[in-house]
């Protein structure tokens, strides 16, 4: 295949890529309403075991009570459709990212712009829901996931959308590699521990209400703090290898400085705080439960805007990877004078 | 610290004495006690990261001092009071500092006696099983047929294994603890955060970073006179700078020749020559490929290739056809065609000085009467300059960058112009009107923008951070906790109870729990045993 049919394949599966995760989302919505409807035939015999009392007795155990309306067979149907769902779609989403670095003359990693950048990290956010949904029981989670994967694709194409072109000198490097798939890999991970977190605290808001339709699904308030713990502390230490190790070791490489204060670097050592704050916040008297929730959602919210945001605020960092970046710094310095 | 808080937060009363009255060391002890406790650290951090964002948002000098200096000119009103606050160098501002001292402080407070605390701990015994063992979270209990003394031996037996028992439990009951590294971790990662602030505090306090812009073939030598900029730490001292000196030989560039990117600049290698040591102590020539993200590395001091454009060769003779003015002259790239803008002061020039100022085409092309640039690689060259004389003010100190024309005359030119332009292939020369003499573009140079630093404390702060990072992994995934079992006798074999604390915040204990509870079930003849 030639280079531009590899592109040309590429922007079609990043197209199709969208249209299932779509599909996927409707299905994570039929099987919604679906549960709301059980709920309705349900109302009378309403359960009270998932109210989520502090101690759990171990012996007890978490089983469901059996449900014999045919009802639950659509719930779980549609629930398994969506899931298959998102799983095509990711797997589309992988294809149109292999697309993209064969596109390249050399081929390399599709890692060299906005666009590029968005797409490899949507697709990691949807990889690690669909590796750890069964694991941790987040299922529930999946229409927070594949709605947040389809608006962001929407952005990349509609906004940051870049031809392919070879990896600029600056970027060629193994580095590349290492700082990027540490980063992309963190990203992910936090942003599915801010919807985590975000779910925590909509369901503390519902304090006392019966937990009816989805709310049902969604785990106890104790089990979700845990979830979201256990995916920052995942998070936490690769942001830390990606932001403090790899990064710096290269930017001593390729721009002369480990620690330049670059907007980039600015904004992603705000975020290794908020985090660190979050970690801490766990264990401080008065800030556990809600605002270390509220914490990792302004760490979600820096995180991302440092992932797009910071590009379009600041000119002066050199990690903005538009298409009409000089290869490397063609800027002189003002400081520069004569003797007079 | 990411550990549970131990510590109250307000000191106990005094009895004797009205609320609101300290002693001065009562008010030192609880200013202490509030500046370390996790509360204050916690505020902290989050003071240090919002502290951080007006630095990503207002351009700072010490990053880039000409987006710094335009940002200046362009808001008159706001200047003063940024510059009043620090905006302009926010991390290197007082405010900024105070923060993270403050930090700092909190953080040794913070160790200190925790390691103390866990120095004395390390070879304690597990706590004894607390009496009731159901109000503790997670805890469960089950009949079982077998004798107490079996049930307690395979206890131990399973515990034992990954943690520490108690040895003196007695009385029927299990005492085990694990995850004792977990502390170790926490304060290797904090320890280290102050290892990097010491690293990174000695390179911006001892290092500099200084950068020059080199015609190819024009020799250097390490010495503060030779810079174009030169930015020192505050304790900075001249005498560390490693003598050496080298030429950029040869310069080589890919250009990209098809696909969206065409005519820019792909690969870059300045094949360099240089000798380490000065006058007689002078080394053996040694070559060396610089290129982007491959830096040379001579004693402490690192050199960078970051940056590169033409230098076209102008010659300038005056009226009286002496030559006042023949150099390669560095054309600073206005983008990745390398359509560069560049000046010439020959103020020199007899009867009146003579200033240029204007464009270099790479690749020249003329479409529909508009000169187009095509490409970044020179294979067409043509520099496009505007002419003015008399004084170029050049008493003032000015960059070399740019022509100041506020005292400068204009010469009459071509209809709509507001002066004469010339413009020039390589080999041409255009004489100038009125006897003021002639330009000549003799050829093209390129020119390097070579920067060469000495950070100190690289290592230091590299040490630092892995080791925060191992920390970190042992504060984080160490699970330390504690569990219990206590087995009493009934008239048909035994009571078993079992309960366990988590100490880390992160684990589902319950599970723990109940795996305990299998792996304590005597094992059925009819299958192997479970491990």
């Amino acid at each position: 295949m030639t280079d531009l049919q590899w592109a040309d394949l590429s922007n079609q599966a990043i197209a199709a890529a969208g249209v299932v995760y779509f599909l996927a989302l409707i299905a994570y919505f039929a099987e919604w309403s679906s549960l709301r409807q059980v709920d309705r035939a349900r109302a009378a015999a309403r359960s009270s075991s998932y109210a989520g009392a502090g101690s759990v007795a171990v012996a007890t155990g978490p089983e469901r009570p059996a449900v014999e309306e045919p009802r639950t067979d659509r719930v779980a149907m549609f629930g398994r459709l969506a899931l298959l769902l998102t799983g095509i779609a990711c797997a589309v989403h992988f294809v149109a990212l292999v697309g993209r670095g064969m596109s390249a003359d050399p081929n390399r990693v599709p890692w060299s712009n906005m666009y590029e950048f968005t797409i490899s990290g949507t697709f990691v956010v949807a990889l690690i829901f669909l590796l750890v949904q069964r694991r941790w029981g987040l299922s529930w989670l999946g229409p927070v996931v594949t709605g947040f994967v389809l608006t962001l694709l929407m952005v990349s194409v509609i906004w940051l959308y870049d031809s392919t072109g070879p990896l600029p000198e600056a970027l060629n490097s193994p580095w590349l590699v290492i700082h990027v798939v540490s980063a992309v890999l963190a990203t992910g991970a936090f942003t599915i521990g801010g919807m985590t977190s975000a779910v925590y605290l909509l369901k503390r808001r519902r304090a006392g209400k019966p937990d009816t339709g989805v709310w049902a699904r969604v785990p106890s308030l104790e089990r979700l703090d845990l979830v979201s713990y256990r995916i920052h502390a995942f998070a936490f230490p690769i942001w830390t290898f990606a932001v403090l190790i790899t990064g710096p070791i290269w930017a001593h490489q390729a721009w002369s400085s480990y620690w330049s204060w670059d907007p980039k670097e600015v904004w992603a050592f705000i975020t290794w705080v908020v985090y660190a704050a979050y970690l801490h916040a766990r264990t401080t008297a008065g800030w556990k439960g809600r605002n270390a929730a509220i914490l990792a959602l302004v760490g979600t919210a820096t995180l991302w805007f440092n992932f797009i945001g910071i590009n379009y605020f600041s000119t002066t960092s050199q990690h903005s990877y538009a298409g009409a970046v000089p290869a490397i710094s063609t800027v002189a310095p003002a400081t520069t004078t004569v003797g007079g | 610290m990411t550990a549970t808080e131990t510590r109250p937060t307000t000191p106990a009363p005094d009895p004797g004495r009205r609320s609101g009255e300290l002693g001065v060391l009562e008010t030192l002890r609880f200013a202490w006690r509030q500046l370390t406790s996790m509360r204050t650290a916690l505020v902290l951090l989050l003071l240090l990261a919002l502290a951080a964002v007006p630095g990503s948002l207002i351009p700072q000098e010490r990053v880039d001092s000409l987006k710094a200096g335009q940002w200046k000119e362009a808001h008159e009103t706001l200047t003063p009071i940024y510059e009043k606050l620090g905006l302009f160098n926010v991390y290197g501002s007082p405010w900024f500092a105070a923060i993270y001292i403050l930090l700092v402080i909190s953080l040794v407070g913070c160790i200190v006696p925790r390691t103390l605390v866990y120095a004395r701990g390390m070879r304690a015994q597990p706590p004894r099983a607390p009496r009731h063992l159901t109000r503790l979270p997670a805890h469960t209990a089950y009949v079982s047929h077998e004798a107490p003394d079996v049930v307690l031996a395979r206890a131990r037996a399973v515990l034992g294994r990954h943690h520490r028992l108690r040895a003196d439990a007695g009385d029927g009951t299990v005492s085990a603890e694990r995850g004792y590294l977990r502390e170790v971790g926490n304060l290797l990662f904090h320890l280290a955060v102050l290892v990097v602030l010491l690293g990174f505090a000695l390179g911006s306090l001892f290092g500099y970073k200084g950068g020059v812009i080199l015609v190819t073939g024009t020799p250097w030598s390490n010495t503060l006179t030779q810079y174009d900029d030169f930015v020192p730490g505050s304790l900075f001292d001249p005498t560390r700078l490693n003598p050496f000196t080298f030429t950029v030989d040869d310069f080589d560039i890919q250009w990209l020749q098809s696909g969206p990117r065409a005519g820019q600049a792909r690969g870059f290698n300045a094949k360099l020559e240089y000798a380490e040591g000065a006058g007689a102590d002078q080394g053996a020539e040694k070559d060396y490929d610089l290129r982007v993200n491959h830096p040379l590395s001579i004693g402490d001091t690192d050199l960078f290739l970051i940056g590169h454009g033409y230098a076209p060769v102008i010659t300038v003779r005056d009226g009286e056809g002496n030559v006042v003015y023949s150099d390669p002259t560095v054309f600073l790239p206005q983008g990745p065609d390398f359509f560069s803008f560049g000046v010439v002061k020959a103020q020199d020039a007899q009867p009146t000085g003579i200033g240029l100022e204007g464009f270099l085409y790479p690749t020249y092309a003329n479409v529909d009467g508009n000169p187009v640039n095509l490409n970044g690689d020179d294979l067409n060259p043509v520099v496009s300059m505007k002419v003015y004389t008399g004084d170029l003010n050049m008493d003032t100190a000015q960059s070399v960058y740019v022509l100041d024309k506020s005292k400068a005359d204009t010469v009459p030119g071509q209809p709509g112009l507001d002066t004469l332009r010339i413009d020039l292939s390589p080999g041409q020369t255009v004489d100038l009107p009125n006897g003021l003499g002639s330009v000549s573009f003799d050829g093209m140079e390129s020119w390097q923008r070579i920067q060469i630093s000495q950070t100190p404390g690289k290592w230091i702060a590299l040490i630092g951070v892995i080791s925060a990072l191992l920390g970190l992994m042992g504060s984080l995934f160490i699970r330390s906790r504690r569990l219990w079992v206590r087995v009493t006798p009934t008239d048909h074999g035994s009571l078993v109870e079992v309960a366990g604390l988590d100490r880390s915040g992160g684990a589902d204990t319950d599970d723990v729990v109940s795996k305990l509870v299998a792996r304590l079930q005597p094992p059925p003849d009819d299958r192997p045993e479970d491990t």
